[in-house]
């Protein structure tokens, strides 16, 4: 399965990813539109320090911690993709807790989120990889 | 102080309704000219600051910036221009020279643009680069002026070593320290896919890219910067820098701050220490030592690497060239006055050297009527900007062409023209690991491999246009080529006839 | 430069043994070819017509006025032996006008002169005729090879023969060709064959790599005069063959050069031989549509160019061999053939009299 990976050596820092992820999540055609003044919460994130950044997101784990833990079973895998029944989550957030990455944080209506690898927004590639400037994340089959 | 102050040439326009505060232009802008004030949420940015390079712009996600000419004017003369005038505020507060990066900016004209080129109708059918073959392939070397048979009559390989293209450009010397690790790496790359060569430039080979030698111009210049035996044998070439057409008469300068880490390991000088090509070689003051230099190189070599001799485009550069040519030297590389560079004096770059197409003309007629043309190949440059460039070029008499900025543009370069302050944005004119990062060499040499097999179809279309299906029967073809708007002096040493006769 | 430009007509008898055999066959073969020519222009090249002089120089000049003849012949005779001289027989024919003065020279290097200029006799002969050509207004000497002649004219070539009496002469090798430019108008200096020493070069085609060619050909002392690409040619060949010493197929090799890809499919040795002649002489390879008749002592050679973009058929029949353009023309003069066929561009058709096709 395709998954979502970083190369450090590439990443800038420059946060675009965090940006074109939260923009995805909306249904609008115009970023400034969809963006404009509000506090995004991306599902991918910069991790950054001593000039060294990385995006972090849902790794979509072959043993995924979050589903096991997950109490009312909003926490899914379909085809190797981990996704979120949002209907099913009651935001008691053991996902948050139990996923070692990191990649799983609270939204605006409750729920949790996190990266679903663009399925539910139609776009074939997912944003992040389609708006890094460098290339330092690819959408590719690893084998992993 | 008041009267310091220049006001900035460009201002930064930020479409304050698009503008999403995602602050990557505060990130990306080495020169810190945008700012976030958190208080207000808003962004803001200081023009003194901005080189107009063009990153913020590109990287933008809402396409809410646009960078434009300041419309703050002096009153209008057109004899002392805005420029003039605050050139002389700067050396007025600074007491030094003026320097400046890339090729001349200013109003000369462009021969270039002043030639029209053939095509074929009715009597002679243009040829279609779909259907037939249509042959870029240029070998560039001396051609041997007798031919050899063996015992049984058949020819002997008495070619002298030579250069095999798969299309007649070259990328163009520009050093290790004045470009970065990954530009040079996306250079070499890109020279090894297509089947052409890149030049190392005098900063000496970085020991990564000797699996590209092949594929590798090397430079030996004043300062003899990274030149040993190795350096020698590991390229396609050696080539022996006389001069440059940005700046013609002097050397070259790379500042200490710059030489660090690997630069100062690849230039084999020590850290910290300024790097000064002197202006002449110092052991080159006539051409007979210019020949002692070529045979030391050619003998450094065992004689297996064809020797090119660079020259700035000068007043006497036909003369200079014949010279050359019976130097022992197998290419000659002349760089016209147009050439880019990491840094130059401003005044040196705009004011001294002639323009490529005339040099060119020149140096090719006169190497004819002293009957040696065939002692050497002729590589031309500065500035070569797209494939029409390069039919022009050949039809005048070159072999092939440098191509430098024009590499550099398709790696992201957006000719700000600060290359000399070391902060370039796009990761091609720095040293800053947090620069040169950005450009990413898998990204960059996919470029550069698109620039190249665009420019040949292009050049396949033109010249299958002028029914020609083969390069070498455009080289020296001057009846291919017309001149508009120039006068008779220009056609007469360009060699070429006016548009309708 | 007035280009000259396509739909020609080209021909060429050769006999083998060298039986030498008349004009008139060579005439009937392009007059089949009318419709391809203009009227602008006609020639032919003949072989082995002065046995009797098969030791001198054969100089065939065109003067345009008497003083450049006297000029000329004081040039003459200062660089060598005049062994006989005299007009060029001709026929008052209404359909050849303005002739300019033709006339005729059998000469041999002045022994003293030739001692003096360190040269060989074919370089010294060489030289004079550029001498003439360049230097002496209006005067063009327009054939100057041992046993052999050009004559040419402005008409018809089945006019022209008859005008130069071509009937009349015999020869083992005649080429012929029938122009039709649309630029230069009536000089006789322009139309086909061109010559120099024993080479003589017909032309049907347009050189589109002319000016790469004559740039790089007039470093060794060749001067292009005449208005008319296929001169370049002659020139090319000379060089090729009599200075740099190559042979004829490897001539060919040169100037219709296999494409690279044609190249590297090759086995080893005929590579790296076809990929050394393409690099050293590469500034020779000729480009545009051609198909060309060099005549020279002893043979000759039909070559098209390497996309076979003119027409060019082969006959033989016994010791004959025929070329042209069609081959209505060579069916005219012997429709009994022994084959008959179409050479692939790039592949020249050289017969010579001691051996046979190659």
């Amino acid at each position: 399965m395709k998954r979502v990976y970083v190369n450090e050596k590439w990443c800038l820092g420059c946060h675009l990813c965090e940006y074109y992820c939260a923009f995805a999540s909306t249904n609008e055609k115009d970023m400034a539109r969809a963006l404009k003044d509000i506090r995004i919460k991306p599902r991918i994130r910069i991790e950054e320090k001593d000039g060294i950044s990385f995006a972090v997101s849902c790794r979509h784990c072959d043993e995924p911690l979050c589903v096991k833990g997950c109490i009312t079973g909003a926490l899914t895998k379909k085809d190797g993709v981990i996704t979120i029944n949002r209907d099913k989550c009651i935001g008691c957030y053991t996902c948050i807790l139990s996923c070692p990455y990191g990649a799983v944080s609270p939204s605006d209506d409750g729920a949790v989120q996190k990266c679903e690898l663009c399925i539910k927004t139609a776009r074939g590639t997912p944003k992040c990889v389609e708006g890094c400037p460098n290339g330092a994340i690819v959408f590719e089959e690893r084998g992993e | 102080m008041a009267i310091e102050y220049i006001y900035p040439d460009y201002e930064i326009v930020r479409d304050y309704n698009r503008c999403i505060t995602c602050r990557v232009c505060e990130r990306q802008c080495a020169n810190e000219a945008h700012e976030y004030l958190s208080d207000v949420n808003k962004m803001t940015a200081d023009n003194a600051k901005c080189v107009n390079c063009h990153r913020c712009v590109s990287l933008c996600p809402t396409r809410a910036l646009k960078i434009v000419k300041s419309d703050h004017t002096f009153k209008e003369n057109a004899n002392w221009s805005g420029k003039s005038i605050k050139e002389i505020y700067k050396q007025a507060g600074s007491g030094g020279v003026l320097l400046s990066s890339m090729g001349n900016p200013e109003n000369y004209p462009v021969y270039f643009d002043k030639i029209l080129l053939n095509a074929s109708q009715v009597t002679n059918p243009s040829i279609d680069p779909l259907r037939e073959p249509m042959e870029t392939r240029v070998y560039l070397g001396a051609k041997p002026g007798r031919i050899e048979r063996d015992e049984n009559g058949r020819l002997k390989n008495n070619l002298k070593p030579h250069i095999k293209l798969s299309m007649p450009v070259m990328f163009s010397a520009m050093s290790y320290g004045s470009i970065s690790y990954n530009a040079h790496e996306s250079l070499a790359r890109a020279a090894a896919e297509l089947g052409i060569l890149y030049n190392t430039g005098e900063g000496g080979l970085h020991e990564d890219f000797y699996k590209y030698g092949k594929h590798t111009i090397v430079q030996v210049a004043s300062g003899r910067f990274g030149v040993h035996k190795t350096y020698l044998n590991s390229g396609a070439a050696i080539e022996i820098k006389m001069g440059q057409g940005a700046k013609p008469g002097i050397g070259g300068h790379l500042p200490g701050t710059k030489i660090v880490g690997d630069i100062s390991k690849t230039r084999m000088i020590p850290e910290g220490s300024d790097a000064i090509s002197p202006a002449p070689h110092h052991d080159i003051y006539s051409i007979e030592d210019l020949r002692q230099l070529v045979y030391s190189l050619k003998e450094a070599t065992a004689y297996t690497k064809p020797v090119i001799v660079k020259i700035a485009a000068v007043h006497n550069v036909a003369a200079i060239a014949s010279g050359i040519a019976r130097s022992g030297a197998d290419i000659i590389a002349i760089d016209g006055f147009r050439g880019g560079t990491g840094a130059a004096p401003t005044r040196i770059r705009d004011h001294v050297g002639i323009p490529i197409e005339l040099a060119l003309a020149s140096v090719d007629k006169r190497l004819r009527d002293e009957g040696i043309r065939n002692n050497v190949s002729i590589v031309v440059g500065g500035s070569i900007r797209s494939s029409a460039d390069v039919v022009k070029a050949v039809a005048l008499g070159a072999d092939a062409v440098y191509i430098g900025t024009a590499a550099l543009i398709a790696l992201g370069c957006h000719l700000c023209r600060s290359c000399h302050t070391g902060k370039c944005n796009w990761g091609i004119a720095t040293q800053r690991e947090d620069l040169v990062k950005r450009l990413n060499p898998n990204i960059g040499y996919k470029r550069l491999v698109n620039l190249m097999n665009a420019w040949k179809h292009e050049i396949k279309e033109m010249i299958g246009g002028m029914g020609i299906n083969s390069i070498e029967a455009l080289k020296g073809n001057r009846l291919m080529l017309r001149g508009v708007g120039l006068n008779e002096k220009e056609l007469e040493i360009l060699g070429i006839k006016h548009a309708g006769e | 430069m007035f280009r000259n430009l396509s739909g020609c007509a080209i021909s060429g008898i050769f006999s083998k043994s060298g039986r030498r055999f008349s004009g008139k066959s060579i005439i009937d073969s392009i007059a089949v070819m009318r419709e391809r020519s203009n009227g602008l222009g006609g020639g032919f090249a003949a072989y082995g017509i002065y046995p009797e002089y098969k030791d001198y120089y054969a100089f065939h000049i065109f003067y345009d006025h008497k003083s450049a003849k006297k000029e000329c012949e004081e040039f003459i005779e200062e660089h060598f032996d005049i062994i006989n001289l005299s007009k060029i027989p001709t026929r008052k024919i209404p359909e050849i006008k303005d002739e300019p003065l033709i006339w005729r020279y059998f000469v041999a290097p002045l022994p003293t002169k030739l001692a003096d200029s360190q040269l060989d006799d074919r370089e010294y002969v060489a030289r004079c005729v550029f001498r003439i050509n360049t230097r002496i207004d209006g005067a063009y000497v327009f054939s100057s090879g041992k046993n052999m002649g050009v004559f040419k004219a402005v008409g018809f070539p089945e006019d022209v023969g008859r005008f130069y009496k071509l009937d009349e002469y015999e020869g083992y090798c005649f080429t012929a060709h029938g122009r039709y430019p649309t630029n230069t108008p009536g000089w006789w200096g322009g139309a086909h064959p061109f010559a120099l020493l024993d080479y003589t070069v017909v032309h049907n085609g347009e050189i589109s790599s002319y000016d790469a060619n004559r740039r790089a050909i007039e470093m060794y002392g060749y001067k292009c005069t005449l208005k008319t690409d296929t001169e370049v040619i002659a020139y090319i060949i000379d060089y090729l063959h009599r200075k740099v010493g190559l042979t004829l197929k490897e001539i060919c090799s040169v100037i219709a050069a296999p494409f690279w890809s044609t190249i590297e499919n090759k086995p080893r040795e005929e590579r790296e031989e076809l990929e050394y002649l393409r690099n050293a002489f590469d500034s020779y390879l000729i480009t545009g549509p051609f198909s060309i008749i060099v005549g020279f002592e002893g043979g000759m050679m039909a070559l098209n160019d390497r996309l076979k973009l003119r027409s060019m058929v082969v006959g033989e029949k016994d010791d004959m061999v025929y070329v042209a353009s069609e081959e209505a023309a060579i069916r005219v003069i012997q429709n009994d053939l022994d084959r008959i066929w179409s050479p692939s561009g790039g592949e020249g058709v050289i017969v010579t009299l001691e051996g046979g096709i190659t």
